[in-house]
């Protein structure tokens, strides 16, 4: 473990130090980002922004070395990617608003098509007499070995960019990804709020590139603002979150690569987000699944248990097995159906309360309490003592039933 | 057009066309359900599919890689649905977390083991390699007629066309209940008609087409055959099964014309190498598309129907 | 009939008969339906009579549309039972014609009218039965019913909000089905087609089938039907619409939001082309 640990101490290099620190920037601004089409509901237009890429990249490939060039340099193939990614977003744009194709036929065909025209690009990239060695496979999957100090200092400076200009865009994003109509009648131009976006998403994209890989990347926008989603209900928490989960997942992933740089990248830090992920789905107490699961059933073991002790008042059969069994299990009937003393008193209490209740609703006329406290709230918990003993009070003769 | 089109040319265009036929049938349901990106996520969790059954088996026999393929598809559809119900996240961003996930774990998989003695590498599996796919003992059009010959046509070839023939036949057998549970859900449930099996089974079938796909033209580009040919159909037309049919039309007029293009469009431009074929026929569904979009009878939403959903 | 106002209506299930009339075309009892944590639809009994007008009436969000389609089966309920003719809800799948609301398919769906209205009959041709023959003349004849023969085909996206209603409709007809469950058969339809629409649902009743109708304007709700369900999660009052629909009831249900919100329900529809 221990050059794992001199890469999380930053003490594995100085290039080392570099990519991890900007694979931190890099998964925050990612995050964040991710969160407001995670929000807009339109997560998946960031796959169709990486797989676009690849257009460019080859493209890029073949212009520098036309022109001379070596055709490697980072930031040319960058912007070249940065080109095709917006060419492709244009193509999406361009498509769900001419035609009644829905977005998520024309996010899936750009992604396929781009990613097909940029494999024929790199088959011709692969025949140019310059092209053996171009390594232009990298930006399939990423890697970090053999990485140039220019490059650490491209993600690096990169990352702390559009973590930066995430920050300054993130109120207009927040309310455009939250209610559309509202943003606009704010004054917000709704237009190039979502075009800013989607700028952002594209420069993730291609920072995220070289480290991460074109396949992968779309993992740093998504994951984290779904795993963030489990922990809070504010739009706001979630940014911020998903901008923890993000920044810590570059960070681990790749120090880890650099502790064992036969591993790729991308993969690693994909991989530790997904750990958050899955933690959080499991285990959050907000929106978990063990949480929200063990609520349901509570939920339905009260449901039962009151429709059960209600017939038990009115003398009704019960019908439902699972009733049978709940009110069996807590010894509130025999098993043939017959009520014990505890199941007498308890739906004697139950078919009160429900009178009660009936006569709070005439009362106080009020559709909440027609409809929300829907009869498995204890009335107690609503009203004071003098209240209930007003509606008992009530109680004595049958509640008046004035028709038309 | 000869014994060297016989060999060389004939298989990889007939499997083209199969997996373009086969993906793009499924297709036309997944787009009408607006689970377009099902395909994208299918396509995806291929290669930690392969990479698992290679671990399983230690060998790179075809059978085993398509079950493990398929039961990665089938494990990445039910993930999604888990992910979906029991955290209630929009299925956009569900499928986005499972299938990067699964795909980050069979490169991990893939670069911790030794395959390097074995042909089993990334690239391959997200590109594909139509061209290999050769009859190198026929030798001529007299070859369809040999059974020696015909014995040794790749084995691809033979499995696409199952599984394309199998597309075609449940699309017919259970046309009605695909057609009514795309369009009316709750009509469909109301009815007595099985709508979530149909619906998964609808999902295994498109994983099913992919796999067989993918190893022709790769798994990426199996996304562009689920999506660009349907897509460009139902430009064309108002109906359903006329819509079918242009899509099969356009995916076997893709596989064609992307097959020829790679091959023969670099030569008559001058230059010496042919380019990826299934990048090629890609990127002919798309131009197929783009057509649509400018040119399709049917292009523009129109009526009232702009308004509801 | 029983006097079954029960603006206490758990208290007043002594006041109902124990079983119920065999002549009940769909019976409802402790039908509880939640999404997620809280009840949308809670503990509901309600007893539809057979050969009548039935609606289901109740404010926004009040569970309305839920109720119907957990009746049908088509969401999942955690508890209650459902008896159609006096018998589950499975074995009565036959006997039963549902029309969902408009808004909920996607209307560019690359289909006509016809073949709309032939899915009515899936369930009883099976995959392979044939449509054409009796089978098609029975679907003409439904277009026919409401008004809509001359536009078999027509794509449904061309259609208005008050000719897709009538598809609708006319889907359900072609069931021939004994009750007849519509969730908002009135919302965004013209005039012209509400009064197609009454007319066809007069019809059906007169020919002792039964409707119930999710409804959502309540200034014609003693028009059009004989029972209604007040509904807001719970049950409010059910009955007979002279008895069941009173200003008290609709107080109970609607709380303070009648006066106020919800203005516009009470005002005839206004309808929309």
């Amino acid at each position: 473990m221990s050059p794992f640990l001199d890469a999380l101490l930053l003490s594995a290099g100085y290039n080392a130090a570099l990519v991890t620190v900007g694979a931190a920037l890099l998964g925050i601004a990612a995050g964040a980002t991710g969160t407001f089409l995670f929000l807009a509901k339109r997560a998946l237009v960031s796959d169709a922004v990486a797989h676009a890429t690849l257009p460019g990249v080859g493209l890029a490939f073949i212009a520098m070395v036309a022109m001379g060039g070596d055709g490697r340099s980072l930031p040319g193939l960058l912007a070249g990617s940065a080109a095709s990614a917006w060419a492709g977003l244009l193509a999406i744009e361009w498509i769900t608003r001419r035609t009644r194709l829905k977005e998520d036929a024309a996010i899936g065909a750009v992604l396929g098509v781009f990613f097909g025209l940029g494999v024929v690009l790199l088959t011709v990239v692969q025949t140019m007499g310059a092209g053996r060695q171009a390594g232009l496979e990298e930006f399939l999957l990423g890697a970090t070995a053999g990485m140039l100090f220019a490059d650490g200092v491209t993600i690096a400076a990169g990352g702390a960019l559009a973590l930066a200009a995430a920050w300054a865009l993130r109120r207009p994003m927040t309310l455009v990804a939250f209610d559309r109509d509202y943003a606009a009648a704010r004054g917000y131009d709704v237009r190039r709020v979502d075009l800013a976006m989607m700028a952002l998403v594209m420069g993730v994209t291609v920072i995220g590139l070289k480290l991460v890989g074109l396949i992968l990347i779309v993992a740093l926008l998504i994951v984290p603002p779904v795993a963030a989603r489990f922990w809070t209900e504010r739009a706001g928490g979630v940014v911020w979150i998903a901008g923890a989960i993000g920044g810590a997942s570059g960070y681990i992933g790749a120090a880890a690569s650099a502790a064992a740089p036969d591993l790729p990248t991308g993969p690693i830090i994909v991989l530790v987000a997904a750990g958050i992920f899955a933690l959080s789905l499991l285990f959050a107490p907000a929106r978990g699944v063990a949480a929200a699961g063990a609520r349901h059933r509570r939920f339905q073991r009260r449901v039962h248990r009151r429709q059960g002790l209600l017939a038990l008042a009115h003398g009704d059969a019960i019908r439902e097995p699972y009733t049978l069994r709940l009110l069996t299990r807590e010894g509130l009937i025999r098993p043939d159906g017959v009520p014990t003393a505890a199941g007498r008193a308890q739906a004697a209490k139950v078919a009160r309360d429900e009178r009660r209740w009936a006569v709070a609703r005439e009362l106080f006329r009020d559709a909440d309490l027609a409809g929300r406290h829907a009869g498995l709230t204890p009335i107690e918990t609503i009203f004071t003592a003098d209240e209930i003993a007003e509606i008992d009070r009530r109680l004595g003769g049958p509640a008046p039933a004035g028709g038309a | 057009m000869g014994a060297e089109f016989v060999q060389i040319s004939l298989t990889p265009i007939l499997i083209g066309i199969f997996a373009a036929v086969a993906c793009a049938l499924p297709g036309n349901f997944l787009i009408l359900r607006r689970q377009a990106l099902i395909g994208d996520a299918i396509s995806h969790v291929v290669l930690p599919g392969i990479v698992v059954a290679f671990l399983v088996t230690g060998t790179v026999a075809a059978l085993p890689m398509l079950i493990g393929a398929a039961g990665a598809a089938l494990l990445a559809v039910v993930l999604i649905e888990a992910v979906r119900r029991l955290g209630r996240i929009e299925p956009g961003a569900a499928m986005g977390v499972v299938f990067t996930t699964l795909f980050a774990a069979g490169v991990l998989l893939l670069e911790r083991t030794d395959t390097a003695s074995v042909h089993l590498d990334v690239q391959h599996a997200l590109m594909g390699n139509l061209e290999s796919l050769v009859w190198l003992e026929a030798t001529g059009w007299r070859s369809l007629m040999d059974p020696a010959a015909l014995a040794a046509l790749p084995e691809e070839l033979g499995r696409i066309a199952v599984v394309c023939a199998a597309m075609i036949v449940l699309t017919a057998v259970f046309w009605r209940w695909l057609t009514i549970t795309t369009f009316d859900e709750a009509f469909a449930r109301a009815l007595g008609i099985p709508a979530a099996a149909v619906g998964l089974g609808l999902v295994i079938a498109a994983a099913v087409a992919a796999v067989a796909a993918f190893e022709a033209v790769g798994s990426i580009i199996v996304i562009a055959m689920f999506i660009c040919p349907p897509a460009a159909a139902r430009l064309m037309t108002e109906r359903l099964d006329r819509q079918v049919l242009w899509s099969v039309a356009f995916a076997a007029l893709s596989a064609v014309l992307g097959y020829v293009l790679a091959g023969y469009g670099p030569l008559w431009l001058g230059a010496r190498h042919a380019v990826s074929a299934a990048g090629m026929i890609a990127t002919v569904s798309g131009v197929i598309l783009a057509l649509a979009c400018l040119y399709g009878p049917h292009r523009a939403r129109v009526g009232a129907g702009r308004d509801a959903g | 009939m029983q006097p079954t106002l029960t603006v206490a209506a758990e208290d007043g299930r002594p006041v109902a008969p124990a079983a119920p009339p065999a002549e009940a075309a769909l019976v409802l009892r402790g039908l509880t339906v939640s999404y997620g944590e809280s009840a949308a639809v809670f503990s509901v009994d309600a007893t539809f009579p057979a050969g009548a007008m039935s609606a289901i009436v109740g404010p926004n969000g009040a569970g309305k549309s839920t109720l119907l389609k957990a009746a049908l089966g088509v969401v999942p309920r955690v508890s209650g039972e459902v008896t159609v003719f006096g018998t589950p809800l499975a074995s009565a799948r036959d006997r039963i014609a549902y029309v969902p609301q408009r808004a909920s398919v996607d209307w560019d769906f690359p289909t006509r009218v016809r073949d709309v209205v032939e899915m009515g009959l899936y369930r009883e041709a099976g995959l392979f039965g044939r449509l054409s023959g009796a089978r098609a003349r029975r679907v003409a004849q439904c277009l026919d019913r409401v008004g809509m023969a001359d536009f078999a085909d027509r794509q449904i996206g061309q259609l208005s909000g008050g000719q897709q209603q009538r598809v609708f409709l006319a889907r359900a007809l072609a069931q021939e089905a004994e009750l007849y469950l519509l969730d908002e058969p009135f919302a965004g339809v013209d005039a012209a087609t509400e009064r197609a629409i009454v007319e066809v649902l007069a019809a059906l009743r007169s020919e002792g089938r039964s409707i119930v109708a999710v409804h959502h304007d309540l200034a014609t709700v003693r028009d059009y039907f004989d029972h209604v369900l007040l509904l807001n999660v719970r049950r409010v009052a059910e009955g007979p619409v002279a008895t069941a629909f009173t200003a008290e009831t609709l107080e109970a249900a609607y709380g303070g939001r009648l006066s106020t919100s919800h203005v516009g329900e009470i005002l005839p529809a206004g309808g929309r082309a």
